[in-house]
């Protein structure tokens, strides 16, 4: 299977093709996929080198002259490097950008800590304003790059990752898909953790949600879930766990419930490897999901 | 203060009567080297070079003037009064709650401001962008201006931008530094010469002299971003 990266390139240029409005700009990672687009449209596809502040603010710029950017990079060079860039250039100026990240939590292991972002989105929870996609899969990627880029002036954030699941579902770029319905607790698999999620809550008694944008959250979609399956909530991100935490007891605050966040842990492990390990030393593998889901929504302790 | 303000829309303000202004937000009838640094680049970039009026605030073919050192805004405000940007009456409210016009402008409140500054280095980024924006839609007219200070250039996002433009050409950027011996650590060389070295035509004049400024300001500098170092009184004597 291809990687949701390897659509971005293709799609991004052919949305260059049909809308004049739309300018790229790079900061050398990401480049080769826009070699022909780069040489067709050298004025709104851009690299300004490995110069990631300038990256955001050029960005800016040409959103101050109507043009709607596309800035691609890792995602820790591009919301935590230039963050305050992210959040003077784009938020204080009022200006609108797409953010595509690759590389996510832990897509490329062996490159370390240095190129791990699992604290990406909840950066940008910091700020307002912010619409956030994690696809899970290359064809949610692709339509969400699409709904990203169509939205206006607003700021939108498609993080991009390795991590996928075998087969994409129907999403609009806003609404919670419900994949599986049951009784006791929901469980909110976020982008690449659906599979995880669907392998590891097997045969328990629960609704499976997925989300594949996260910001804004869809409050009502996860309280008309409740309604049947009561208002524990397990969250599965791919990022820092707990991140959407507060989203979760947002849309439940007028009603008693439980939540459990769980993701990618705030702890370095200063391991190498692959992403199979890091999954697991996350406690991210379905095994691992299983015990933790099913230890919060067992009949013993919704009584406690 | 002494100083009558008619509402008189009508009215013109010339040089003379920026000191006037300036009162009105800083309550003092006098401002040392400091709060007028930028104030003879600023009168005389609005007088006489920038293209751009208060009814020309959505053409996209006027200039683009973005103020980066946004620190110390009185000069900046005063000379939006005094071409009718900014009503002169709002100018007594200067950094108050109820006042569009704080301490650091912000684009979103000010009539006229290009960009919302304060945090040091941003300006010129997003200049960059703003030449490569209108180039990639056809507007080859247009020029883009950005003012920053000498020591606004420790910031490193600056070199990005400056090692960015040159060598891409941005014909139509224009900075000018009002170099007023701020920063701690000079650029070793000169603030010109790095400029130079990276692409750029570069000028350094008396940062007080009009005419020398204008002719700074309109030297052609074909094929390159252009700079203007403004050299004024410097702030710590």
């Amino acid at each position: 299977m291809d990687t949701m990266r390897d659509r971005f390139a293709p799609v991004v240029s052919r949305l260059l093709e049909e809308d004049p409005r739309v300018a790229v700009v790079l900061a050398e990672i990401g480049k080769d996929g826009f070699r022909e687009a780069m040489a067709r449209h050298p004025d709104r596809v851009v690299n300004v080198g490995i110069r990631e502040q300038l990256l955001v603010g050029t960005a800016a710029g040409l959103a101050l002259t109507g043009l709607r950017p596309v800035v691609h990079t890792f995602a820790s060079f591009l919301v935590e490097r230039p963050f305050e860039q992210v959040k003077l250039d784009l938020g204080h100026q009022d200006t609108g950008a797409v953010l595509v990240s690759a590389a996510a939590s832990f897509d490329w292991p062996a490159g370390g800590y240095t190129h791990m972002a699992p604290g990406d989105v909840a950066l940008l929870d910091t700020l307002d304003g912010w619409t956030v996609h994690v696809p899970g899969h290359p064809d949610e990627a692709e339509t969400l790059l699409r709904h990203a880029v169509a939205a206006g002036d607003d700021k939108v954030y498609v993080r991009l990752s390795v991590q996928a699941n075998r087969q994409g579902q129907l999403i609009d770029g806003k609404h919670l898909v419900t994949v599986r319905e049951g009784r006791r607790g929901v469980v909110l698999a976020v982008g690449p953790m659906l599979d995880s999620v669907l392998a590891a809550t097997e045969g328990l008694d629960v609704t499976v949600l997925y989300a594949t944008t996260v910001r804004p959250f869809d409050a009502a979609g996860l309280r008309r879930a409740t309604e049947a399956a009561g208002t524990d909530v397990v969250l599965v991100e791919p990022y820092l766990a707990g991140t959407s935490t507060t989203v979760v007891s947002e849309a439940l605050a007028d009603v008693p419930h439980r939540v459990l966040g769980l993701g990618v842990g705030r702890r370095e492990l200063r391991r190498y490897g692959t992403v199979e390990e890091h999954v697991a030393a996350h406690g991210l593998d379905p095994v691992a999901l299983r015990e933790r889901i099913g230890r919060f929504t067992a009949p013993t302790h919704r009584a406690g | 203060m002494n100083m009558t303000i008619t509402a008189d829309e009508n009215r013109t303000y010339g040089y003379e009567d920026l000191p006037g202004l300036m009162s009105l937000m800083t309550g003092d009838e006098k401002h040392g080297p400091a709060a007028t640094s930028t104030l003879d680049v600023l009168w005389v970039l609005y007088d006489r070079v920038l293209r751009v009026t208060p009814e020309r605030l959505e053409d996209p073919l006027r200039d683009r003037f973005l103020l980066s050192k946004g620190h110390g805004p009185m000069a900046y405000y005063a000379v939006l009064a005094a071409k009718g940007f900014v009503p002169v009456d709002w100018l007594p409210g200067f950094g108050s709650y109820d006042s569009p016009l704080g301490h650091h402008p912000d684009r979103v409140l000010v009539p006229g401001a290009e960009i919302g500054s304060g945090s040091l280095g941003h300006g010129l980024p997003i200049a960059v962008g703003s030449a490569l924006g209108l180039r990639a839609q056809g507007l080859h007219d247009p020029a883009v201006w950005v003012l920053i200070g000498d020591a606004e250039l420790d910031e490193g996002s600056n070199h990005e931008a400056i090692a960015f433009a040159g060598p891409a050409g941005l014909e139509r950027l224009h900075t000018v530094v009002v170099d007023n011996s701020s920063a701690s650590h000079a650029l070793p060389g000169g603030i010109a010469a790095r400029f130079e070295a990276a692409g750029w035509s570069a000028v350094t004049v008396d940062g007080r002299d009009h005419e020398a400024l204008y002719a700074a300001f309109t030297a052609p500098h074909p094929g390159r971003p252009h700079v203007v170092v403004a050299r004024v009184e410097p702030k710590n004597l």
